[in-house]
């Protein structure tokens, strides 16, 4: 395979990561290891506490490891990578900013787009009004955040997070606040989007079935500290849809990814 | 009531509680039969209120303007100085326990050292119209930039966003309605302190024409003067919660967007 003969984007080498010193010390993070394939989407799981948003942090470089190494390209991470877009699980959008306005700020900071950014406004806008129609908000580029119900704030989250096509997408648990039908919708819009643009994708989450319907790979996370014990790779065939999720083989996956993380609890 | 008549009913009522207040207190004043030294009816203070209106409205334009320039510096520089300690954690730990202190500082005690420095006039009001009025600016605006949501920094940090982007693009925006909140505040005590000012010591002003008056035991105008800073208060106060509306209908969220 010609795939593994090139270095994987991300590459995670005996991760650790402890916050604070001396007595108020804890290990989020230990020995964790993982490689991740350009285009791959990637769901992480495990219990609350285990270290995921921090798993997210050092990919990003946002926090350097307290040891171990984390590679993008190749390189060694130190500060800040370029070309990431990030959503959270509350969305953040900034309530002064329209919903277009907000979806259209990581254009004003990340090259080149900063510097286009007046010259190529009509164009820009327009690729913001097509990103938010794509996710079904045509409508909504005017209108406040706040106007918006949870599940389209959530989508102008993901519009953001990939306005200014990142190549490496984290997702840390967008759709943990919203409603289950809600929730589904949204796996459905962010499964085409990954279809058509093939952005590599970490998406940390809680729900099984959320990991099942859209990676490539899950990891299982024990309690913390966070270690990597289980890696399952999905291979049921896309596009899957609400159907897929009743299959046998799919439901399968998620009882044996459920047993592991039942281990934890015992 | 239809939603007109509500309305209508909620701009009077303001109103109507000052009727009836003043009417109670003229009321008491007349029964009780209080004399004019200790409490003058309301009636014959706006008697003096329209006899010495011209006298009253130079001493009041005396004390407006000198509150308004501390006012004025007292936003800008509280506005810097909240700024920099909201934004860098090492201006904070330097500054923010001695503002603390000087904050707890009466007033009344640094006037006469005013004096002392500045004789007297207009420059020790507005010095203490500033010195009282700039503290709560600081503390808000430090606020509004101290509680930036962590992911919000993050996603920005994960951009490339320099610290100055995430100041500009996040974090003044951000402090606008912690700004205009505490201007309502600072305005007022911007009063409190140029009054406080003139009546200390002092040869011009509102304040300066209450103490000369009671010193003549004319309350009646030592009353007058009272609801002249009053209603300058109210004023600012309504022009500051004006201008918050404007500027940061955001924080209002679907209150006031229509
Ligand atoms: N900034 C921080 N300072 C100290 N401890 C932290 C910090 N962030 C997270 N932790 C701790 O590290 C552990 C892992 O946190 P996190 O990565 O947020 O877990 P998860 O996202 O899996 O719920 C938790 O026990 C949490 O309390
Ligand atoms: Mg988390």
């Amino acid at each position: 395979m010609i795939a593994s003969a090139s270095p994987p984007l991300v590459e995670l080498n005996q991760v650790s990561l402890a916050y604070g010193e001396g007595r108020e010390r804890t290990l989020a993070l230990a020995d964790a290891t993982m490689t991740i394939a350009k285009g791959e989407f990637v769901a992480v799981v495990g219990p609350s506490g285990c270290g995921k948003s921090t798993l997210m942090k050092l990919v990003t470089g946002l926090i350097p490891p307290s040891s171990g190494e984390v590679r993008v390209r190749g390189e060694r991470v130190t500060r800040p990578i370029k070309g990431v877009g990030m959503a959270f699980q509350n969305a953040t959008l900034l309530p002064w900013r329209t919903t277009r306005d907000n979806v259209m700020l990581p254009l004003e900071v990340v090259e080149p787009h900063k510097r286009r950014l007046r010259a190529e406004r009509a164009a820009y806008f327009d690729k913001a009004e097509r990103l938010l129609a794509s996710v079904g908000l045509g409508e909504f580029g005017d209108k406040y955040p706040w106007q918006l119900s949870g599940g389209m704030q959530q989508r102008s989250n993901v519009c953001r997070a990939l306005i200014h096509e990142p190549e490496i997408l984290m997702l840390d648990e967008p759709f943990g606040a919203l409603d289950a039908f809600t929730r589904e919708e949204l796996w459905g819009i962010m499964q085409a989007l990954w279809l058509e643009r093939r952005f590599t994708t970490v998406l940390v989450t809680h729900d099984l079935r959320e990991a099942v319907y859209l990676a490539d790979t899950v990891y299982v996370m024990s309690r913390r500290p966070g270690r990597m014990v289980k890696i399952r790779k999905v291979e049921l065939p896309r596009p899957r849809t609400l159907e897929t999720t009743f299959q046998a083989e799919f439901v399968d996956i998620v009882h044996e990814l459920r047993e592991r993380i039942q281990m934890e609890h015992g | 009531m239809t939603a007109r008549q509500e309305r209508l009913a909620r701009l009077a009522m303001p109103w109507l509680t000052l009727a009836v207040l003043l009417a109670a207190w003229e009321l008491a004043c007349v029964l009780l039969e209080v004399p004019e030294i200790v409490a003058p009816r309301p009636s014959r203070v706006f008697e003096v209120i329209v006899q010495r209106w011209d006298l009253l409205l130079r001493f009041c334009l005396e004390t407006l303007w000198t509150t308004m320039i501390g006012f004025v510096l007292a936003i800008g520089f509280g506005l810097l100085l909240g700024l920099a300690i909201g934004a860098s954690p090492f201006v904070y730990s330097g500054l923010y326990p001695l503002l603390i202190a000087f904050n707890a500082i009466p007033k009344v005690a640094i006037v006469p050292i005013l004096m002392i420095w500045l004789g007297i006039g207009a420059l020790p009001a507005i010095i203490t119209a500033f010195v009282i009025s700039f503290f709560p600016i600081v503390v808000n605006v430090a606020t509004g930039l101290a509680t930036i949501e962590p992911e919000m920094r993050d996603l920005m940090r994960s951009l490339g966003a320099s610290n100055y982007e995430i100041l500009t693009k996040v974090g003044i925006p951000r402090a606008m309605p912690y700004l205009f909140a505490s201007l309502k505040v600072a305005a007022t005590l911007a009063f409190v302190g140029s009054v406080l000012s003139e009546t200390v010591g002092g040869n011009r002003g509102i304040g300066f024409l209450m103490l000369s008056a009671s010193a003549r035991n004319d309350s009646a105008t030592t009353f007058a003067g009272l609801f002249a800073i009053a209603i300058m208060g109210v004023a600012v106060y309504a022009a500051c919660a004006l201008m918050e509306r404007r500027m940061t209908r955001w924080a209002f969220r679907g209150e006031l967007v229509r």
